[in-house]
């Protein structure tokens, strides 16, 4: 049932000029973003950064696949592209970094743990794969209100893929024949495990066979060739078809976040051999080929990516933590005490 | 299934739940019961037996085998509007969706600064003395009651467990829903008819007395009741409270009764080191200690890992009725 899709980076299906150029900001603003994070680490100003350099051209091309205001999406914490992606105000990622009172959350999650009911951004902790189910639940109460246009984007790393709760939600996705697409975000690593101990097989999509559901691989480095796998799926979703497991394959070229140190697991060689992978110097390499935008441009939008970073940064930084008595609220509803 | 709406309507625990269910499905549109054998076979306790043919397989749901994601999958349907009643069903089953209850459903609303909510409930059959052996007769609420975001009832009585079950259905966060097998099918009482809900962190207090306070839960309270009844035919008056609560827990009751009795006694069936027993001992401390005219005792499970299956073990795990009456008569006379 698995079946691998080779590389549509030459086609541009359907996507116009504003949405190519638009795939290369989004592409931009995340590495930004993760530079910025892990510059604000380094410089003591936050204790802690996770990093999605590499893929960023998963994030761009999910992203333009998503129906804003109708699909779900529950992602995991790399991706601050998507999220940003699908509407999410960069901001809020800043404000995540510094723990403002101010961020969605109140301060209390992690970098990179959105939440954004409004627009459909399903709430995650950093407990691997325990966002699965929730996905599935989430499917299951579009097909049980008969949603017949929307459908749930679910992302996760191939660490994830080792998590029984992983294949339970699986599982109940092809049971139920939910409205899900599954994409994986095969970076290679998780932390320092690589893919070959957490699993015997080269491809994650083969798993797929086992839960009867299509299994389709893509180049993750390929902001298009994501977009096209990605929307096929979702569509295939939102009528009726089913679940299906994308794997997008890419390259994770920081360490897991600004807490690990890659050295100690792997060569600086593997890495720059993986360059090639890199989706940005690709993508725009596609771009200028084909005449989609000027170099000029390009260094034109690298320069307002880096004013608006720079720009959100300073403007969380002014921002206060949370007051302590926020420690307590939203534990339930209204207040709480153990005693009555 | 017929629905009154007035009056009452005697019947059993068993009968008590699944009435309850049944009036809660044709209520609310997004209410749905999911877990492993819950439509066809219609439960292992025949609960929700006919609701398939009823409701539908839409909203009873044979799921996967496979305890973690009946949870986690609730979750989902809770955070996206659905109000699920997830059913793991045998309360030692639930281990593999520990990390679900407490890692991610005690968690939604507070993670999320109330972004998400997670309002769905887990029930779920507990309890020994059914020769139920290991893997079938555990008690599971001390694993749990030490987690902030989660709400654990235990109601034995089949009025308890009707007001309590839609109060739990009806609450904005995760409820654990935890139900004695063992009184199933053994207790019987009169149940109004009609909706009404009993307030969750609620204690009653089953049997008025001014000698000794009782705090209990589940099958040992009908235990302790005929216990209270055969000291108060010689004479001594036992206060017997029934918990039905276990967090948020009823201070307000239990000291009431501590401070006009003078003396406590908590009697579970779970073992007794870190359980239920030991938080409501430290509470009657640390608030009433100078209102205490004897040591506070405990009557709890052995420090085993389990009750075992042959007659000999299970008895020798569980407390006989005789035994809480003389622990009753011994602090009566303390």
């Amino acid at each position: 049932m698995a079946k691998a899709v080779e590389s549509l980076a030459f086609e541009r299906h359907g996507l116009s000029d504003e949405q190519l150029r638009w795939v290369l900001r989004n592409m931009h603003l995340q590495r930004t973003i993760d530079n910025r994070g892990f510059q604000l680490n380094r410089q003591g100003k936050i204790p802690f950064a996770t990093g999605s350099e590499g893929h960023e051209g998963i994030h761009a091309g999910a992203a333009l696949a998503f129906n804003r205001g109708k699909d779900i999406l529950v992602p995991y914490y790399r991706d601050v592209g998507l999220c940003i992606g699908v509407g999410m105000d960069p901001f809020d990622v800043l404000l995540g970094m510094f723990a403002r009172g101010a961020e969605r959350q109140g301060g209390r999650q992690f970098p990179s743990h959105f939440t954004h009911h409004a627009i459909g951004i399903m709430s995650f902790s950093s407990i691997i794969a325990a966002h699965c189910p929730h996905a599935a639940g989430a499917a299951y109460s579009m097909k049980y209100r008969k949603e017949s246009d929307r459908a749930v984007l679910c992302c996760f790393g191939d660490g994830s893929t080792s998590e029984g709760e992983w294949h339970e939600a699986m599982n109940f996705s092809a049971v139920q024949n939910l409205p899900i697409v599954w994409l994986c975000e095969n970076n290679e690593w998780a932390i320092s495990t690589p893919r070959h101990h957490q699993m015997a097989i080269k491809d994650v999509i083969q798993k797929a066979v086992g839960y009867g559901m299509p299994g389709v691989l893509c180049d993750g480095s390929d902001p298009i060739a994501v977009y096209q796998t990605v929307k096929e799926a979702l569509d295939r979703a939102r009528t009726g078809g089913g679940p299906t497991l994308v794997e997008a394959k890419c390259y994770r070229f920081l360490s897991h976040t600004t807490d690990d140190d890659d050295r100690t697991y792997r060569t600086r060689e593997e890495i720059e051999k993986h360059r090639s992978l890199d989706p940005i110097p690709n993508y725009e390499g596609f771009l200028l080929e084909h005449g989609v935008i000027a170099p000029e441009e390009i260094e034109a939008l690298k320069k307002d990516v880096l004013r608006e970073v720079n720009e959100i940064t300073d403007r969380a930084e002014a921002l206060p933590y949370p007051e302590p008595s926020q420690l307590y609220v939203n534990v339930y509803e209204g207040t709480h005490e153990p005693w009555l | 299934m017929a629905v009154a709406t007035t009056g009452t309507t005697r019947m059993n625990n068993v009968e008590a739940v699944r009435h309850t269910l049944y009036e809660a499905l044709k209520a609310d549109p997004k209410a749905l019961i999911m877990g492993e054998d819950v439509g066809a076979r219609g439960n292992v306790f025949l609960i929700t037996k006919g609701f398939l043919e009823e409701f539908g397989p839409e909203r009873i749901i044979d799921t996967p085998l496979a305890e973690a994601s009946i949870v986690g999958i609730a979750v989902g349907m809770a955070m996206e509007g659905l109000k699920p009643i997830a059913e793991i069903q045998f309360a030692d089953f639930i281990y593999p969706a520990f990390n679900q209850i407490v890692g991610e459903a005690a968690k939604t609303r507070y993670r999320s600064n109330g972004d998400y909510t997670c309002p769905l409930v887990i029930r779920t059959p507990y309890g020994g003395g059914v020769r139920g052996a290991l893997s079938h007769s555990v008690s599971i609420e001390a694993l749990f009651y030490h987690v902030p975001g989660l709400k654990i009832v235990a109601p034995s009585f089949p009025s308890d467990i009707k007001g309590l079950l839609n109060a739990a259905i009806e609450d904005p966060d995760p409820v654990m829903f935890l139900e004695h097998k063992k009184t199933y099918r053994l207790v019987k009482g009169e149940v109004p008819n009609g909706h009404f809900t009993i307030p969750i962190g609620k204690a009653d207090v089953k049997v008025a007395g001014d000698a000794l306070t009782v705090v209990s839960y589940g099958l040992y309270v009908h235990q302790a009741i005929e216990a209270a009844k055969q000291l108060a035919s010689d004479g001594l008056s036992v206060e017997v409270i029934d918990l039905r609560s276990i967090r948020p827990m009823d201070k307000t009751t239990i000291l009431a009764s501590v401070r006009k009795t003078r003396k406590l006694l908590i009697i579970q069936e779970d073992n007794k080191f870190g359980g239920i027993g030991a938080e409501i001992s430290a509470m009657v401390v640390e608030e009433a200690f100078f209102d205490l005219d004897a040591p506070i005792r405990r009557l709890a499970g052995p420090d085993v890992p389990a009750m075992g299956y042959a007659q000999t073990l299970e008895e020798e795990f569980m407390i006989p009725t005789s035994r809480m009456a003389d622990v009753m008569r011994e602090m009566v006379a303390f």
